[in-house]
């Protein structure tokens, strides 16, 4: 099965096996065919319309306006709606350093997410710490912090390559099972299970 | 300088002098208050402009280094103070002579641990109020176990504390509330459409009306002067496009500056006049960058659309030459990294071609519009006087009145040559610091039309040592950033990298001054003002 | 004008044919219900697209155009993901009234669709106050944002909130003014009886003078009842995150958002129905070849494209102005605007008084 986006050509993209694994784990269960169209639906739904939410640290926030003015113009895809309230966006694009002082508003930005949401870490910083590793106040990325479904090289990176990149998220929700099944929605739970927040005991 | 030299020695006998660029006065910490006291008040000397508080720490002894300037007679000055004590530092604070000072203080208390006698607010500036050991000191433990990154909330302290000394010498530390018991207190940040990145405001509102702002910064403190440090010096330049990304040539050049005045280099002219151009290129497409931000903030988010199709030219231009969008990484020691791509003069030309007939544009939505004269006009304040002492510099003190653009009251590079008018406007409202951009990008213009076509030949870069070791000694340089007068703060013991590298942001008085102009106004205005001043969050957190 | 009413007329006999009367209203309400539904999602959906689509435009991009062709699938596909996104529960929050909330505003802009005249006989309802109905039910609208932003539990939503009933109620007078101004000229509250009035020439230009400033007064207030920009303080995104509706989630917030553009539907349809004759074609007394060529175009394309016309000045606003501060916001009804309306409809009184306007029908 091929896991595409009306946008660019199966083979353009450049990590098709992992995309190819994740559909071959999804179909190990077996689809009903009822509930397999109707997931389809709503996955084409929700992968064709993606909210960021309104977040922005630094540099790449910046490339992010880019994204959205008139050159790039992200509204294409549908994706110009960003949502300043964590309640109505369905993504959070981590676009900037994240420091210690900022990693418990980050998380509590991502639990009020509603489901599904989606995490792409954007440029060095949010990936890996970046040029700031070695420092004694940034959080060398993110995901001790929250869970990352897509990453985005580059400092920061091209308006091109956020495009990509939330292609390529857009391609992870076309293989996931809303009704049952394997999901990375219980990666997701498994991730929050293992990093639970302290102080918080419910 | 002789006779500044001659007059403080005359009324503060204790004071030693050492020569530098400016004048050096060691003061013992006892008459410190009263020195900067005089330093400001006399009419001879008025220095009524604290460009920065250095913290500083010689292992032996912790200190600070105050930088004054004198906006009337257009001199500097600089003070050291020390103390020995290193387990429990104290100074006397300057912030009732400065209103900045307060800031400087906190910012010196956070990263030294030095306590200021009777500042009435000594917090931690930018790390959490649980944070262990003052990270710029040279014994600081690294350790990521001692200080983790933690997803609990950060604890709130709704107190501030300040070390006051008694008349019998005695020292008190007395606890003060910030907010009144009963006031209803709004989160502003540091997640919020409008602080422009992550900065927090917990403002206490009286229905629309705002009585108090409590500004916490932090949420993207990077500590770049730590990581300078056990960096050599090629190696810092690239932070400099990471604090104010915007400014990013104009830093570099800044950076640059100091360290070629450090090490003796020579930059050839071809190499000068390509910085300065680049600088005034971002100069426009930061300014660019502003109105779109600052009028979406106002609700009227076609304008963004429309600046920032002028900055994506202005990016192409970089791009083609530097190679990136962002972090250009170009200006560098002793010149520039690359020469001009081929067609940067066509592109530059086409540029100005097109910049007057946007800027008319912008003029005609935004400027005449009622509702923005409305929201503009009369809101957030800033006198003169104020301004100086908030040290509010760049296009939002030219709103005040206060001409304090480094490229006319310091001139570096090449621009004593050129032709431009420093543009300041008395008003002092948010509509006086808008205006001042938008002509500022007439200026800029200007002066690129003057160089497009007089690029020098000649070399790019001078000949520099591979291993670049600075003298011992310490420089100071100021640049005009797009924000306003960027400083850099280097002390070398004479090895590859700096002992201390301190970075002066110009908008670290803009998020400070947002509570005093504030005062009074709607929810609203905050925005409005916020967006006026046009900090960059990076750029102060560092 | 072909009169649709013969059609529902044909129904009501049919199904009186083989129903008792109690049966066939219950059956016809039914049907009504669903066609109104049906009506209210497609049109808010077609309204998200072209806001959308409008907007783009003013800001020289090109707008959803990748989903479906030229992007028409993209709101479906934002149905789709708004219906099954998680409802958020939260604590400490009043659970009846946050849930009531976005139901008060949905009901409120549904009612109001009950009175608009969509065709010749088009009308759900067509009762002597008409237009008094329709002024009364759309200020329901204000409880659930009033309610919406008291039960979240959070300063945003109460300062979101707070400003909105400060708005809609000033803004509510200028509303009410200016359409009681139209209902003096038209001299009946019926909206049949309006549509019907302007038969030989709308009343924007049988009105003149009056009726021009009627109508500027209306536009403004009518943006602002819509909490649209430059007057979209309670939601006002770069001061309160999301206003009002900063804590709802999924089709909770959907309702919300639905609403919004149905309400700029309604305001711009009634300044249709009371200044650009409702479903009436283009009339031009005198031009009588022009006059049959108009009656050829349906009146459900005239109404709906006359509303779509009003809504993209409406949308023209949003995407131009900056926003007004809420002092401001105030001082321009009640200094401005309030004065303005009270002194047009004693000019509209002495108008009509002295017969100075175009004769009207009857």
């Amino acid at each position: 099965m091929e896991v595409t986006c009306k946008a660019m050509p199966y083979e353009a993209f450049k990590d098709n096996e992992y995309i190819e694994h994740l559909v071959k784990e999804l179909n190990e269960s077996g689809a009903n065919v009822v509930v397999g169209s109707l997931d389809k639906l709503i996955n084409w739904g929700r992968a064709n319309s993606l909210w960021p939410l309104t977040f922005a640290t630094s540099c790449c926030g910046i490339e992010f306006v880019s994204l959205g003015a008139a050159r790039f113009d992200m509204a294409r895809f549908g994706w110009e709606v960003a949502r300043s309230s964590p309640r109505q966006a369905d993504f959070i694009m981590v676009a900037g350093t994240i420091v210690n002082r900022m990693a418990p508003v980050l998380r509590r930005l991502y639990d009020q997410l509603a489901e599904p949401k989606y995490v792409i870490a954007c440029g060095a910083c949010a990936v890996s710490g970046g040029p700031f590793r070695k420092s004694y106040h940034v959080a060398k990325g993110i995901e001790d912090i929250i869970p990352v479904d897509v990453f985005i090289p580059g400092c920061p990176p091209r308006p091109e390559a956020m495009i990509y990149g939330i292609m390529q998220l857009q391609r992870k929700i076309k293989v996931e099972k809303f009704f049952g099944g394997v999901n990375r929605q219980e990666k997701q739970k498994e991730f929050l299970e293992t990093h639970p927040v302290p102080g918080v005991n419910d | 300088m002789s006779t500044l030299q001659d007059k403080i020695a005359k009324l503060f006998p204790q004071a030693s002098f050492d020569d530098g660029e400016f004048l050096l006065v060691n003061i013992p910490d006892a008459q410190w208050h009263d020195l900067a006291k005089t330093l400001r008040d006399d009419e001879d000397l008025a220095f009524d402009y604290l460009v920065t508080i250095v913290g500083m720490d010689w292992t032996d002894r912790l200190g600070c280094v105050y930088y004054l300037t004198s906006t009337k007679h257009a001199r500097h000055i600089s003070v050291r103070v020390a103390t020995e004590d290193r387990d429990n530092p104290m100074l006397h604070s300057i912030a009732d002579l400065w209103h900045i000072a307060g800031i400087y203080e906190r910012e010196v208390y956070d990263f030294f641990g030095i306590i200021f006698l009777n500042n009435p607010d000594m917090r931690r500036l930018f790390l959490s109020i649980d944070w262990k050991g003052y990270p710029l000191r040279k014994d600081y433990d690294e350790d990521p176990a001692l200080n983790p990154v933690s997803t609990e909330n950060e604890r709130q302290d709704d107190n501030t504390y300040s070390w006051v000394e008694t008349p019998d010498g005695k020292i008190e530390k007395k606890t003060i509330p910030v907010f009144g018991e009963d006031d209803f207190v709004v989160n502003i940040g540091p997640q919020h459409p409008a602080t422009h990145g992550v900065l927090r405001f917990r403002t206490s509102v009286d229905g629309e009306n705002i009585k108090k702002i409590d500004v916490y910064m932090g949420y993207i403190h990077r500590g770049v002067e730590k990581l300078c440090e056990s960096l050599t010096y090629p190696q810092t330049l690239h932070y400099m496009d990471r604090l104010d990304y915007f400014s990013a040539h104009n830093y570099h050049h800044g950076l640059c500056m100091c360290i070629e005045k450090a090490a003796n280099i020579e930059v050839p002219r071809r190499a000068q006049v390509i910085r300065v151009m680049m600088d005034e290129l971002s100069r426009i497409a930061s300014h660019c960058l502003f109105i779109g931000t600052y009028c979406m903030d106002l609700g009227a988010t076609t304008m963004l659309f429309y600046t920032l199709r002028v900055r994506e030219m202005i990016l192409d231009i970089m791009e083609k030459t530097c190679g990136a969008r962002m972090t250009f990484n170009y200006d560098c020691i002793g010149g520039v990294m690359q020469d001009l791509a081929p067609d940067f003069q066509k592109d530059v030309k086409h540029l100005l071609e097109v910049l007057p007939a946007n800027i008319k544009e912008y003029n005609k939505l935004f400027t005449g519009n009622v509702i923005a004269k409305n929201r503009l006009e009369h809101v957030g304040y800033l006198s003169r006087e104020d301004a100086i002492s908030w040290a509010v510099t760049g296009p939002s003190g030219r709103g005040s009145g206060w001409a304090c653009d480094v490229r006319k009251t310091d001139p570096y590079s090449i621009y004593p040559e050129l032709e431009f008018d420093e543009v300041v406007r008395t008003e002092g409202d948010s509509m006086a610091r808008f205006k001042v951009r938008m002509d500022e990008m007439v200026q800029s213009a200007r002066i690129l039309e003057q160089l497009v076509d007089n690029i020098p030949e000649g070399d790019i870069c001078a000949k520099v040592p591979k291993v670049l070791k600075l003298p011992v000694g310490h420089w100071f340089q100021l640049v005009e950033g797009c924000r306003g007068a960027f400083g850099i703060y280097i002390e070398s013991t004479g090895t590859t990298s700096p002992m201390r590298l301190k970075i002066v942001p110009p908008c670290l008085p803009l998020a400070a001054v947002v509570d005093h102009i504030t005062r009074g106004g709607k929810i609203a205005d905050l925005i409005t003002i916020g967006g006026s001043l046009d900090y960059i969050v990076p750029d102060m957190d560092r | 004008m072909y009169d649709c009413s013969s059609i529902t007329e044909w129904i009501h006999g049919l199904l009186g044919s083989f129903m008792p009367d109690w049966l066939v209203i219950l059956t016809e309400c039914v049907l009504i219900g669903v066609g109104l539904l049906l009506v209210y999602a497609l049109l808010a959906l077609f309204y998200i697209y072209y806001e959308r689509k409008v907007c783009a435009a003013f800001q020289c991009r090109l707008g959803p155009n990748r989903v479906g062709p030229a992007g028409t699938c993209q709101v479906f596909a934002d149905m789709f993901k708004m219906l099954i996104k998680e409802l958020i529960t939260l604590n400490h929050i009043d659970r009846f009234l946050f849930a009531l909330a976005p139901y008060l505003v949905i009901v409120a802009s549904m009612l109001a669709f009950a009175v608009l005249p969509w065709g010749n006989g088009l009308q759900i309802i067509d009762f002597n106050i008409g237009i008094f109905f329709l002024v009364a039910v759309s200020s329901i609208g204000v409880l659930g944002i009033l309610l919406a932003g008291w039960s979240s539990n959070n300063k945003y939503t109460l300062i979101g909130a707070l400003r909105s009933g400060a708005q809609m109620v000033s803004y509510e007078l200028s509303i009410g003014l200016s359409v009681l101004t139209m209902v003096v000229f038209a001299g009946t509250m019926s909206v049949g009886g309006i549509v019907e009035q302007q038969k030989d020439l709308w009343f924007l230009f049988s009105g003149h003078i009056p009726a021009i400033i009627a109508f500027i007064i209306y536009l403004i207030a009518g943006t602002a009842e819509t909490n649209r920009g430059p007057f979209d303080l309670p939601e006002a995104e770069s001061e309160l995150t999301a206003g009002y509706h900063t804590e709802y989630s999924g089709i909770h917030f959907g309702f919300f958002y639905l609403a919004e553009y149905l309400n700029l539907f309604i305001v711009s349809g009634v300044a249709a129905l009371l200044f650009f004759g409702g479903w009436m074609p283009l009339h031009i007394p005198g031009w009588d070849g022009f006059n049959s060529v108009m009656d050829f175009i349906p009146g459900t394309i005239w109404f709906v494209g006359k509303a779509i016309v009003l809504s993209f000045v409406i949308i023209w606003f949003k995407w131009t102005f900056p926003r007004l501060r809420i002092d401001q916001l105030l001082s321009l009804e009640w200094k401005y605007l309030l004065p303005i309306n009270l002194f047009n409809l004693v000019l509209m009184v002495l108008m009509v008084l002295w017969g100075l306007h175009y004769p009207l029908p009857n």
